[in-house]
């Protein structure tokens, strides 16, 4: 007999292959008819591999997103005079730059910033189908849409950084750089400029259900996979009809905090967090520059930053007394 | 019991390689780490004691020559074209000469910068060059005492025994593939030391230590009053204070209050000497390097033409305060202040030029 409590797959259920449900007028047929079965993958997640709904929305999402990745990769090559070898030395260094601060809002020389303009364009295009394809596919399975909303809430953080936010402010210098490391460095350079984000209320928001996603993720894998030799897996069915799983896994999280969440809305708790972690980080970056420019400064003034004894000898701004370039 | 066997050793063996992959880039613990703030502010400075033991190698005063008398006749009377430190005896001139060859040319000697056996011809640019930086470090010495303080610098606070100073810097082409459609690097974007590895722009020099840009970035009310300083500018400045904190071998907190770095109030006063250091070396780059442009040949010119300049690092070399704040300005006060044009005193038969056997190049003592 198969015993199911551990940390790594070690059995696989195999079963006949399946189709999927039967879908309605208007769609077009899924690729592959003679879905695969792989090991490997069931070790993972299921052995199945297909059949795969691409359709026109995915079709035309790839599309446009491979053309957006190929403007970057091909102005990275260009920027190590198209070296295959230093291209991949130096991929994480290798960036394609926003328009400077002369363009303002205008489309910009492709060289100066052009072809960041098309990229986004193209990547935001890209992300939008495939947004709306997530929306049609649980549609048409008869399911609710909310992936497609969990994947909006990202997709409005990626705008606001590159979009709402320069034309707001004025000017697409203020998008993010399509690099590894150059939108690390751009978003050091960002804090430093608005006077450390670790005063934004709503990156501190954002952190927190950042870090609580993650650990009501541990936690909920934990409490499952800990009541699985009780069959504790099938959730869905322990909501309407509680049975040993469920009660035990309950009691074990009022015995050690006092509250658990149930079957159910453990679900809805995980879909909030993680959704609302890139929602209300956009919200700080849209504030930040257009109603904020020093987080420190606004954290002082509504009494959010702690005062701390000074230690240095008072010093004052040399430029104050000697005039000049600050 | 049907329970698949699963081998854990290959696993196991790959994540530990792959760890230790992946550490291979830091350094290993511990560190020192020194409190200069108020406590739980993160006010500390980071060391590693194992890279600090070369640092301080590397930053040891060589013994100074015994003192040579007052007395006698000025070097400017003895000796021809004597522009600078004429006024010194001959015995002071001519120490000052043997300092110079063991600080700046001790394998080339003399002749580093005196053309055969006129000392007087000025010829060999190195000499036009060196007369220039005599008296940079003279202006140093006096009139940037708000950065040198009493400790001031002599030839060797650079040189360090070689003739080409260890960090200078050039102009940088901010698009080396030159092409104007496809693949701009904007100045940035290439892994090297000058930015510490970082994408950030690499020529933070041109704009602030040559030029006269900006460098305040940051916002410095709670709300928006007009300062329209672009993330490209802060990118800039933030790659100069890298650069500040690799040559000084601190962190950001040296100078800083992390919590807002804008803020004068709550800073460490240090900031202060980094402020006038900035100014320093902007003015000498422009007073005394860039003028010397059509004396130095080209092939110690930089890729767009242009002279090797100083930065931070060009002094500090690792350290907090160059050599560690010790003081060879002490033994040269003829370098600390700027001399006065020296007038000839009227003599019947100009002396003539010989050359003095105590200039011949120090004998290097090698173990």
């Amino acid at each position: 007999m198969a015993q199911y409590q551990n940390l790594f797959t070690t059995v696989q259920a195999t079963g006949p292959l399946h189709h999927g449900v039967p879908l309605g007028p208007g769609n077009s047929p899924r690729t592959g008819k003679t879905p695969g079965s792989s090991h490997l993958l069931g070790r993972f997640g299921n052995a199945q591999l297909g059949p795969i709904y691409l359709g026109g929305l995915g079709i035309a999402s790839l599309i446009v997103g491979t053309l957006a990745v190929n403007i970057m990769g091909l102005n990275m090559l260009a920027s190590v005079n198209w070296d295959p070898i230093q291209f991949i030395r130096q991929l994480f260094w290798l960036s394609l730059e926003p328009p400077g601060p002369q363009h303002g809002l205008s489309l910009a020389p492709l060289n100066q910033g052009g072809w960041w303009q098309i990229a986004g364009l193209l990547l935001t295009a890209s992300l939008l189908l495939w947004c709306a394809r997530t929306y049609r596919r649980a549609r048409e399975l008869g399911m609710g849409t909310h992936v497609a909303w969990a994947y909006l809430a990202a997709i409005w953080l990626f705008l606001v950084l590159g979009l709402i936010r320069p034309v707001l402010m004025g000017s697409f210098s203020h998008g993010v750089p399509f690099g590894i490391f150059s939108h690390l460095d751009w978003t050091a350079a960002f804090s430093l400029r608005y006077g450390n984000l670790f005063y934004n209320p709503f990156h501190a928001l954002s952190i927190a259900f950042l870090y609580g996603a993650v650990l009501l993720f541990a936690m909920h894998g934990a409490t499952i996979l800990a009541v699985s030799k009780f069959g504790g897996e099938r959730e869905i069915e322990q909501i309407v009809d509680r049975g040993t799983a469920s009660e035990r896994a309950a009691l074990f999280w009022r015995w050690t905090m006092g509250f658990n969440a149930t079957m159910e809305s453990i679900h809805r708790w995980a879909w909030w967090f993680a959704v609302l972690c890139p929602l209300v980080g956009g919200i700080g970056i849209l504030l930040t520059g257009t109603v904020v420019d020093n987080w420190y400064m606004w954290a002082v003034k509504h009494g959010v930053a702690p005062a701390y004894p000074s230690v240095f000898p008072a010093v004052m701004d040399p430029a104050l007394t000697l005039g000049g370039q600050r | 019991m049907n329970r698949a066997t699963f081998s854990f050793r290959p696993w196991a063996t790959a994540v530990a390689l792959g760890g230790l992959l992946l550490l291979s880039a830091c350094e290993r613990p511990p560190m020192d780490s020194v409190q200069h703030g108020y406590r739980g502010t993160g006010m500390v400075q980071v060391y590693n004691p194992r890279l600090l033991e070369t640092v301080i190698k590397d930053n040891v005063i060589p013994a100074a020559q015994p003192p040579a008398s007052p007395d006698g006749p000025r070097a400017g009377d003895v000796y021809q074209n004597v522009q600078v430190l004429g006024d010194l005896s001959v015995g002071e001139f001519t120490r000052l000469m043997i300092s110079m060859t063991a600080w700046v040319s001790p394998e080339q000697g003399c002749a580093y910068c005196h053309a055969g056996n006129n000392f007087a011809d000025d010829n060999l640019y190195t000499k036009v060059v060196a007369r220039k930086m005599v008296q940079m470090t003279q202006t140093i010495n006096s009139k940037w005492q708000n950065h040198v303080a009493q400790t001031g610098v002599t030839c060797y606070t650079c040189h360090r025994g070689e003739p080409v100073p260890k960090n200078t810097w050039f102009t940088a082409n901010s698009q080396p593939q030159g092409s104007n459609f496809i693949g701009d690097k904007a100045g940035q974007n290439t892994p090297l030391k000058i930015t510490n590895f970082a994408t950030l722009p690499y020529d933070p020099f041109t704009p602030y230590l040559l030029g006269n840009e900006p460098i305040r970035v940051n916002g410095t009310t709670a709300l928006p009053t007009g300062n329209t300083s672009s993330i490209q500018q802060t990118e800039k400045t933030f790659s100069l204070m890298n650069h500040m904190s690799s040559s000084l071998g601190v962190n950001c907190t040296y100078c800083h209050n992390t919590n807002a770095f804008h803020s004068w109030e709550g800073a460490p006063p240090q900031r202060v000497n980094a402020y006038h250091g900035i100014r320093m070396a902007r003015a000498l780059n422009n007073e005394y390097l860039v003028p010397l442009t059509d004396t130095f040949p080209a092939e110690r010119k930089g890729e767009l033409g242009d002279v090797a300049k100083l930065n931070c690092a060009t002094c500090h070399q690792g350290a907090y305060k160059p050599l560690f704040g010790q003081s060879m300005l002490k033994d040269h006060p003829e370098l600390a202040t700027v001399s006065a044009p020296f007038v000839k005193t009227p003599v019947a038969t100009p002396a003539v030029m010989e050359p003095i056997a105590s200039l011949e190049a120090p004998k290097t003592t090698t173990p």
